[in-house]
C-alpha cells in the first residue's frame, strides 16, 4: 500500500507447488518486479508423489512449482534446505511434544526457514524481498517503516503464522495475496486465467512433513510408546495411554477411557506431565484459563513499554479474545478479560492492535480458574 | 544469451536440420518391404554407412538407439547378461567411478538385481583410470569378469581416459571393454576400430544432431541380450521402428563434426584457454577441475570449483545475467548434490559443492568468453557472501 509508484524489486518467490504461492509469484511479476521462483526442498527423503491430497515437499510438488514458474515466465530453482528444516523445525517439533507442549511448526518454519535461512541467502544473492502466498497485509509508511496487518479477508487471514516476524524480516517480506478481498475460489479462477494448472490442486493442510496426516504415528515412530496413566483431577486412574506426548491440552477425542464421568459430561485433557508420563483429564470448565505467561517474545516493531490492551489469537484459525499484556523480565504476562478454554503451552499467542500484528510469544504456563491437581 | 552449456546439448547444425526436415514428410517404415519401406531403409542404411565411416567402424557394427542413455544401458546390461549366460562365473563388473549416470546407475542396478559384483576402478586426482590399475583389477581373476566400462572422456571435468591402453589390457585378457564416448565424439579423434573397444556409445544431440538418437558401436563377435524386445530390428539387439529422420540427421551431423573436428578442437581449445585464464584472473582461488594439461582434457571443457560458494548460487547469478552454464553435477529432485565425479577424484565435499562447468561449442564466440570474464568476479564474490546453506 505504498503511495509512491512501486520500485522494481528483485524478488525471490517461495513456491511450494500450491496455488497460493503460484498466484503470489505471478502477481509480483505482473506488478513489474524482477521475480525468481524457488522451491524449498525440505524433506531429506522426498517421496515421489503425494499420498492423497496432503503434503508438500514431494518431487511432484517441485515439478508443479517449476511448471508454474515456466508459465509465469520466471527463472526457477530448487534450494535444498532440508538439513536446516530438520534441525530447526522437525527436531523442535519432537522436542516440544516430548516436553508435553503443542508446537506450531508453521510459525517455526516462517521464523527460522522462510524468513531466516531463505531470506538471508536471498539478500546475500542480491534479492530485495522474499514473496510468499500467505494471506496477510504489509502496510508501509512514508518513513519506510512497515506494519503487518491481518489480510483484508479475515476468513483467510494467516497473519497468525507470520506473527513471529520481527521488523527486519518484515522489511523484506512481500505478500501479494493479502490485500485483496478475493475468495479462495477467486484465487483458483485467477490461477486458471493465468494458465497455472495448479488452479485445481487441493489445498495442503496440516503439517507438511507428516505426509499422511497421522501426527500420532509420526511422533510414536520417533519417541516410542511408553505406557502411562490417564487420571482424573483427584489423581484416580481412569485408563492408560501410550505416551503423554501424544496429547494436547483441551483434547477430547481419542482418550479411550472406558468408564464415563460420574456426571456424564465429556472429559478433556487438562494437563500433560512428561516427567511421570501422566495425562490428567476433567470437565470442560476446568480448562478455563484466566492468564498466561509466554516466552521468546518477538515484536513486529517497537516492544510495548507497559501494560496494554490488545486482542489476542491463541491458535491458527482461532478467534480473537481481549487481553491485557505486559512485558516483565523478558516474559509476556497476559491476563484475559474473559476466561478462555483450551490454551496449550507451546502454541503461540499473537497480539493485535486492531488489525495490526504487535508481536508474538510462545505460551509457557497458564493459570486456570480451577487449579489442576 | 551467452550459451556455455554445449555438453548438455548443442544447437543443431544446419546440415542436420536440413537432413531431418527432408525426411519428416516422407512416409516409410524401414522394415517394410514395399517401395516406401525400401526408400526409408536406403536412407537409414546410407546414414549407417556414413556414421560408420565417421567413427572408424563397419556399418554392421552400428546399432542405432534412441540416444546415449539407451546405448549405455544396452552395453552394460546386455553384455553382462550375455557374458554371464555363457559362463555363470562371470559376474564381476569393472567400472570407473566417474561414469555418467547412464552407466553408473545401470551398473548399480545390475548389482542390486542381477547379482553383479561391482568393482570401482581407482582414479587419480583428475578422475583418470590408469592402465596398470585396470590390469591389476582384471588380473585378480580374469575369468570372472563380465565386462568393464570406462568412459572415453568425462562429461563434467573433461578428463580424457587412456582408452587405447585400457582396451589393450582388456584384449589381453579377452574381456569386453565398453566406453561411453558421448562427450569425446566431435572433439577428439574417435576411431572405433583403432580404439580396440568392444562397444562404444555415441549420441546425436551432443554433436549438433537431434535429440533422441544415438548408437552403440558394437564389435560383431558380441551379441548383447536385448534390453528392448520386439520386432528384431538392429541385429536382433535393439527392437523398435527406426527413426529415419533422426538417423539421417545424426549422420549429417556426424559427417560435419568429423570433417571439421581438427579445426574445431583447435579453435575451441584456444577459446577455452582464454576463458580459463580469465576466470582464474577474476577469481584467483578458483580450482580448475580435471587435467590442466590441454592434451589430457576435452578442448571445449572448463570446470572450476570456487571455495565457499554454492554451485546453485553461482548458476543463479550467471543465469540472471543471461549466461547459461552448468554446475556439472547430477540432480536429485532438482536438488544439487556434490558431484560423484569430484568426490571420486578426491575433492573435499564442501569444495565440490561450489562448481561450475563451462562447455563451449560450435556457436561459441569470443564475446561469450568475454561476457563470462566480466561477470565471474562479482558473481563469485556475491555467491561467497551467501555462503553454503
Amino acid at each position: 500500500m505504498t503511495t509512491d509508484a512501486p520500485r522494481r524489486l528483485r524478488v525471490l518467490a517461495a513456491m511450494s507447488g500450491g496455488v497460493d504461492s503460484a498466484v503470489a509469484a505471478a502477481r509480483a511479476a505482473e506488478a513489474g518486479h524482477d521475480v525468481t521462483g524457488v522451491h524449498l526442498a525440505l524433506s531429506e527423503n522426498p517421496k515421489s508423489f503425494r499420498t492423497g491430497a496432503r503434503g508438500c515437499c514431494t518431487i511432484e510438488d517441485s515439478h508443479d512449482a517449476r511448471r508454474a514458474a515456466d508459465v509465469i515466465g520466471i527463472p526457477f530453482y530448487v534450494w535444498d534446505l532440508a538439513e536446516r528444516f530438520r534441525e530447526d523445525v522437525v527436531e523442535d517439533f519432537f522436542a516440544e511434544y516430548e516436553a508435553g507442549r503443542t508446537p506450531n511448526p508453521c510459525l517455526r518454519c516462517n521464523e527460522k526457514i522462510k524468513f531466516a535461512a531463505l531470506l538471508d541467502k536471498a539478500l546475500a544473492l542480491g534479492f530485495d524481498a522474499v514473496c510468499t502466498g500467505h494471506y496477510a497485509t504489509v502496510v508501509e509508511h512514508p518513513d519506510g517503516s512497515r506494519e503487518l496487518h491481518r489480510a483484508s479477508d479475515m476468513a483467510k487471514d494467516q497473519s497468525y503464522v507470520l506473527g513471529v516476524l520481527d521488523d527486519q524480516q518484515l522489511a523484506h517480506a512481500m505478500f501479494p495475496l493479502g490485500d485483496t478481498l478475493t475468495t479462495k475460489a477467486e484465487i483458483r479462477e485467477e490461477a486458471a486465467r493465468r494458465g497455472l494448472f495448479v488452479a485445481k490442486k487441493p489445498d495442503s493442510h496440516d503439517i507438511c512433513f507428516i505426509a499422511d496426516g497421522d501426527t500420532q504415528a509420526f511422533l510414536a515412530k520417533r519417541l516410542g510408546t511408553v505406557e502411562g496413566d490417564i487420571v482424573d483431577e483427584a489423581g484416580a486412574k481412569l485408563g492408560t495411554h501410550e505416551g503423554a506426548y501424544g496429547f494436547t491440552i483441551g483434547q477430547r477425542k481419542g482418550l479411550r477411557i472406558g468408564t464415563p464421568a460420574p456426571d456424564g459430561k465429556p472429559r478433556y485433557v487438562l494437563d500433560i506431565s512428561p516427567v511421570d508420563n501422566t495425562v490428567t483429564v476433567g470437565p470442560a470448565e476446568a480448562l478455563d484459563v484466566t492468564a498466561l505467561t509466554a516466552v521468546r517474545p518477538r515484536w513486529c516493531g517497537a516492544a510495548p513499554t507497559g501494560p496494554g490492551t490488545y486482542t489476542a489469537q491463541l491458535r491458527a484459525h482461532g478467534g480473537e479474545t481481549e487481553v491485557t499484556a505486559d512485558l516483565v523480565d523478558g516474559e509476556l504476562r497476559v491476563a484475559f478479560t474473559e476466561p478462555v478454554r483450551g490454551v496449550a503451552p507451546g502454541q503461540a499467542i499473537v497480539l493485535y492492535d486492531g488489525t495490526r500484528v504487535v508481536g508474538s510469544a510462545t505460551i509457557a504456563t497458564t493459570e486456570r480458574v480451577r487449579a489442576v491437581a | 544469451m551467452v550459451y556455455l552449456d554445449h555438453a548438455a546439448t548443442t544447437p543443431m547444425l544446419p546440415e542436420a536440420v536440413q537432413a531431418m526436415t527432408a525426411q519428416l514428410t516422407v512416409t516409410g517404415n524401414a522394415s517394410s518391404l514395399h517401395a516406401a519401406g525400401r526408400r526409408a531403409r536406403r536412407t537409414v542404411e546410407e546414414a549407417r554407412e556414413s556414421l560408420a565411416s565417421a567413427l572408424g567402424a563397419r556399418p554392421s557394427e552400428v546399432v542405432l538407439t534412441a540416444g546415449g542413455t539407451e546405448a549405455d544401458n544396452l552395453a552394460v546390461k546386455g553384455l553382462y547378461w550375455a557374458r554371464r549366460d555363457a559362463d555363470p562365473a562371470r559376474t564381476r563388473v569393472l567400472a570407473s567411478p566417474v561414469e555418467h549416470h547412464a552407466v553408473l546407475d545401470a551398473v548399480e542396478w545390475l548389482a542390486e538385481h542381477e547379482g553383479a559384483r561391482v568393482e570401482w576402478l581407482p582414479v587419480d586426482g583428475y578422475g583418470r583410470v590408469h592402465a596398470d590399475a585396470f590390469r591389476a583389477a582384471v588380473a585378480r581373476n580374469p575369468d570372472d569378469v563380465a565386462l568393464a566400462t570406462v568412459m572415453w572422456a568425462n562429461n563434467e571435468i573433461g578428463t580424457i581416459m587412456p582408452v587405447r591402453e585400457l582396451a589393450d589390457v582388456a584384449a589381453e585378457f579377452g574381456i569386453p571393454l565398453h566406453a561411453d564416448a558421448v562427450q569425446a565424439f566431435g572433439q577428439l579423434e574417435v576411431d572405433f576400430a583403432a580404439s580396440g573397444l568392444a562397444a562404444m556409445t555415441v549420441s546425436a544431440h551432443k554433436i549438433g544432431g537431434p535429440y533422441g538418437v544415438g548408437a552403440l558401436l558394437l564389435r560383431r563377435e558380441y551379441a548383447p541380450v536385448p534390453v528392448l524386445h520386439g520386432g528384431g530390428q538392429e541385429r536382433q539387439v535393439r527392437s523398435g521402428t527406426l527413426d529415419t529422420p533422426g538417423i539421417a540427421a545424426f549422420a549429417a551431423a556426424a559427417r560435419y563434426a568429423v570433417g571439421h573436428r581438427e579445426e574445431f578442437a583447435r579453435d575451441i581449445g584456444a577459446l577455452r584457454d582464454v576463458l580459463v585464464k580469465a576466470v582464474r584472473a577474476a577469481a584467483p582461488d578458483a580450482v580448475l577441475g580435471g587435467d590442466p594439461d590441454p592434451a589430457g582434457r576435452l578442448p571445449a571443457n572448463a570446470h572450476f570449483s570456487f571455495p565457499g560458494c554454492e554451485g546453485d548460487s553461482l548458476l543463479l547469478l550467471l543465469d540472471a545475467q543471461g549466461i547459461a552454464c552448468s554446475t556439472g553435477s547430477a540432480c536429485t529432485a532438482g536438488v544439487a548434490q556434490p558431484s560423484h565425479v569430484l568426490l571420486a577424484a578426491g575433492m573435499d565435499a564442501d569444495l565440490a559443492r561450489g562448481t561450475l562447468r563451462f562447455s563451449l561449442g560450435h556457436t561459441t564466440t569470443e564475446a561469450d568468453v568475454a561476457a563470462v570474464a566480466e561477470a565471474i568476479g562479482p558473481v563469485v564474490e556475491r555467491a561467497r557472501s551467501a555462503g553454503l546453506s
